[in-house]
């Protein structure tokens, strides 16, 4: 009651729990989309999605386009990757990822013929209006389209009309609440009908009546492009823009869903149990190609940002780029004692070297110097309990007592204090005056929850067909036992060489 | 006052003011012995309730009708460690069928609950209080829910500081003994609560 | 004086009789068959059936641990966390392991050099190796427990023990490397092994 009072008086100071303020450092918002130029070599890792990886479709000497499906998706939580550019391939090995581990996975290697000719054969679907919404689901698919805000959940999955759950409100995700990334933001601002056309799409294929294109008011050029584009297309639905407070990790999409329909969504639920339905900026648009142009995704918005990058700036970069590359257009060469982070400051992954290729799930590509990341990650000191993580987790949790668990790995413990609900946000940590690296104890206990989860899968599987195995050799001796006895029944004892039993 | 609140008294002063284990400082073996995890300290807190409770009203019954009439109060311990011993055997072969796993955890202090000074110290006390049936029965409930609320406080205590940077040479049993002595100056702050 | 111990004896012998006879009758009452607590300990051992605890497979072992005819420290494949866990169940302190941990392994059949005898596919306790006879046989590496029981019986020995190789998917972050997160895993490992 008091709470929707305040609320109408414009009070409401933290729409969701917790949060922080961080400096949010977006020194690229002004610097228009620059086109980046092609690369010498593209290098396509086989999974660039959440999900199961692909299998090439292509082998070592084929020519392929752009755009033409080069390997294809496995399983239902997958989509498909597509020839970022005309040229040929090279080679199918191991190459380096952006993943924490440092790790490998088997890329297609293409070298550009420098023609950049398209594969035609994805027609635009310019009626979508009047298209099957699966039509358009399977466009989607098709075009391997995978949320571009960092998660790389693949999209068509989400853009479903469940009976059971139906979806009322589409949210449009332009918060971009990390700091240093601006890509959505200059999507925004540059790309404001396109987006919009991609919503009304994405409506029209959930079947919602209300739309909603939340923006956080550190962005008013933003707000004002992206008002003017739903005013001057009037298609009849109801599409409004939303100004929320600036406030981390008000883009994860619960705490959005939150902040903007007070609905909770339930632990183990997705938004749309509650009828919501939300889709990063940069997806959007890439929806709008694919159905609109018939481009699969080749390529994205990537912010360039950080200390030790000389010019910072937005790139629309093919998928498969080096980031060296990419560095190299900023005018950054040398990378002696910086620290190389894909994706955001809080939430994004430290890379041992750059050479690696962009993929679907890069928002930013960050250069940091090496005094500036230690001012940030100091040595870890014991905890004061001063309660602070517990004010900055967005979903409620004590994370200093479930850091303690996870450090000393009682993991049913750590369970119990609800370890897989944490976002891995990094609120907790960035607030913890002990500099306590809180989200990575939490990242290690669920990796070692997740172990032990896989170990005892495999235990019982095997247990199974041990089990299995002893009832077959017994079933097999016994009957072996009475066949012997039948023999022996119906020969006479007289026959004292009946076999060697 | 009226018969229930004279019975929320008892209740309150066995259960916090004269708590058993840490202002009387009966039944420490199992307080410091299966208070390693939680779960095994709720076992063991059920466990000791139904046998404390069950024993004080059993012995106050063979007083009255064995003990005092044949005059054999010369037996009291004998009999009251018999009544005790039945109820313990009985206990752990229940725990046994119910839930082996507990029965397990609980290991060698499960029927060493027999000699648990609380058990023997609770009938004692109600036959030298003369106490009524139903007052000696409130009386053992609540000394065992005493001992129920100090074991699962502390058992949550100690698990916390698994975790705890401890100083190594505070390690393993030092650090307990240390938190069993704060606890117990914490209770004794209940200490005039309630006079009996 | 007489009369006195009389009523002693009586009474006493007669409240132990009672006492006997309430407990006789619940031990009918709560007996149990079988052991739980030994399936306890076998869904918590990794099912390798290898043998190296000196028991002919997982269950053997389990039963043994449960009856506490054998210390809660063979199963080498479980390592330190299944020694810990059955430790837990049984009530006691947890020992040293008995050999050191070693990296999970799967079996390779070099099919150049293997004949078709099926032997190893007799030896293995989890149908992890396909073939007939006079055929190539191969190992399901998804399947293999690493037991190494196939080595002996393969007459050319062309199995190899080669190492499990690091899924992406498998991949879990390590312990931060803060002085505080190193001296605790220290620590404890110190401690477990005392």
């Amino acid at each position: 009651m008091i709470k929707h009072f305040f609320k109408k008086l414009g009070f409401s100071q933290a729409p969701f729990a917790g949060g922080i303020q961080p400096n949010m450092r977006k020194e690229t918002e002004h610097s228009p989309i620059e086109v980046c130029p092609l690369p010498p070599l593209l290098i396509m890792p086989i999974k660039q999605h959440i999900g199961q990886a692909c299998s090439p479709l292509v082998a070592v000497g084929d020519h392929v386009l752009r755009g033409q499906k080069i390997a294809k998706a496995e399983g239902y939580v997958s989509v498909p990757i597509h020839a970022p550019t005309s040229g040929q391939v090279i080679k199918i090995e191991d190459y380096a990822i952006p993943h924490p581990s440092g790790m490998g996975l088997t890329s297609i290697f293409i070298e550009p013929d420098g023609l950049d000719e398209r594969d035609e054969t994805l027609k635009p679907i310019e009626d979508w209006q009047h298209t099957d919404v699966s039509a358009l689901r399977e466009r989607v698919r098709m075009c391997g389209i995978a949320g571009l805000g960092g998660a790389a959940f693949p999209t068509f999955i989400k853009l479903v009309q469940d009976q059971r759950n139906p979806i009322e409100t589409v949210i449009l995700n332009g918060i971009e609440c990390e700091p240093f990334l601006t890509n959505d933001h200059r999507l925004m601002v540059e790309h404001s009908q396109e987006i919009v056309l991609g919503m009304q799409i994405i409506m029209h294929m959930v079947g919602a009546k209300q739309g909603i294109i939340a923006i956080e008011d550190n962005k008013s050029d933003a707000i004002e492009c992206m008002k003017k584009a739903v005013n001057h297309d009037d298609m009849g639905l109801d599409i409004q823009v939303l100004s929320l407070p600036t406030r981390y990790p008000q883009g994860s999409e619960k705490q959005l869903i939150e902040a903007i329909t007070g609905k909770q969504v339930p632990m183990g639920k997705l938004p749309m149990h509650v009828g919501v339905l939300c889709q990063n900026i940069g997806t959007t648009h890439a929806i709008y190609e694919a159905v609109i142009l018939g481009y699969p995704l080749t390529e994205r918005v990537v912010t360039i940002s950080g200390d030790a990058v000389p010019q910072q700036g937005n790139m629309l970069v093919r998928l498969g780029t080096s980031m060296r590359f990419i560095y190299a257009q900023r005018g950054l060469t040398d990378f002696d004692g910086l620290q190389i982070l894909h994706g955001g400051p809080m939430m994004g992954e430290r890379l041992r070297h750059p050479d690696i290729p962009v993929i679907k799930s890069s928002t930013g590509l960050l250069a940091l110097s090496q005094d500036f990341f230690r001012e940030a990650h100091p040595e870890e000191e014991p905890c004061i309990r001063c309660g602070h993580c517990s004010e900055a987790c967005p979903i409620r949790l004590t994370p200093n007592l479930l850091a303690d668990h996870c450090r000393n790995e009682q993991l049913e413990k750590a369970a119990d204090y609800h370890l897989f609900d944490c976002i891995e946000c990094g609120a907790c940590s960035y607030v913890c005056p002990s500099h306590i690296p809180l989200v990575h104890y939490f990242r290690f206990g669920k990796g070692q929850a997740a172990q032990v989860r896989r170990e005892q899968n495999f235990a019982e599987a095997s247990r199974q067909r041990s089990e299995f195995r002893d009832t077959r050799i017994q079933r097999e001796k016994d009957e072996k036992a009475a066949k012997r006895r039948k023999v022996r029944a119906t020969h006479t004892p007289t026959e004292p060489n009946q076999g060697k039993e | 006052m009226s018969v229930f609140s004279d019975f929320a008294m008892i209740l309150l002063s066995a259960v916090l003011v004269n708590n058993y284990v840490l202002t009387k400082f009966l039944g420490i073996c199992p307080f410091l012995g299966v208070s390693g995890k939680t779960e095994t300290a709720i076992g063991m807190s059920f466990a000791v309730m139904f046998v404390m409770t069950l024993a004080s009203t059993a012995s106050w019954l063979v007083q009255q009708y064995i003990l005092i009439p044949l005059d054999l109060l010369y037996l009291q311990t004998i009999f009251f460690i018999l009544i005790i011993a039945t109820l313990v055997q009985f206990i752990e072969m229940m725990i046994h069928k119910v839930s082996p796993v507990l029965y397990q955890g609980l290991g060698i202090y499960l029927p060493l609950i027999t000699t648990n000074c609380a058990v023997l110290g609770v009938a004692l006390l109600n036959v030298q209080q003369d106490n009524t049936f139903i007052t000696s029965a409130l009386y053992g409930f609540g000394a065992a829910l005493g001992f129920a609320l100090v074991l699962v406080l502390f058992s949550g205590l100690r698990e916390r500081m698994e975790g705890a940077p401890v100083p190594d040479a505070f390690k393993g049993s030092a650090v307990t003994l240390i938190t069993a002595g704060m606890m117990s100056l914490a209770f004794l702050g209940f200490s005039g609560l309630v006079k009996v | 004086m007489l009369e006195q111990l009389m009523y002693a004896i009586a009474s006493l012998g007669g409240f132990a009789l009672l006492a006997g006879l309430i407990l006789a009758v619940s031990s009918k009452i709560f007996h149990i068959e079988g052991d739980p607590v030994s399936d306890k300990i076998d869904a918590l051992l990794p099912q390798t059936q290898c043998g190296q605890c000196g028991f002919p497979g997982c269950r053997p072992y389990a039963n043994a641990v449960a009856s506490q005819a054998a210390d809660v420290n063979h199963c080498v494949p479980g390592g330190e966390r299944t020694m810990l866990a059955i430790a837990d169940v049984m009530g006691v302190e947890p020992k040293s392991l008995d050999q050191e941990e070693a990296i999970p392994m799967v079996a390779f059949v070099r099919e150049d050099e293997c004949i078709g005898c099926t032997l190893c596919i007799k030896a293995c306790p989890v149908d992890a190796i396909v073939g007939a006879p006079k055929q190539y046989h191969t190992v399901i590496a998804d399947h293999c427990t690493g037991c190494v029981l196939c080595l002996e019986p393969c007459p050319v020995d062309c199995i190899d023990m080669i190492a499990k190789p690091e899924l992406l998917e498998h991949w879990s972050w390590p312990l931060p490397d803060t002085t505080r997160a190193q001296t605790g895993l220290e620590r404890r490992e110190s401690h477990q092994h005392d």
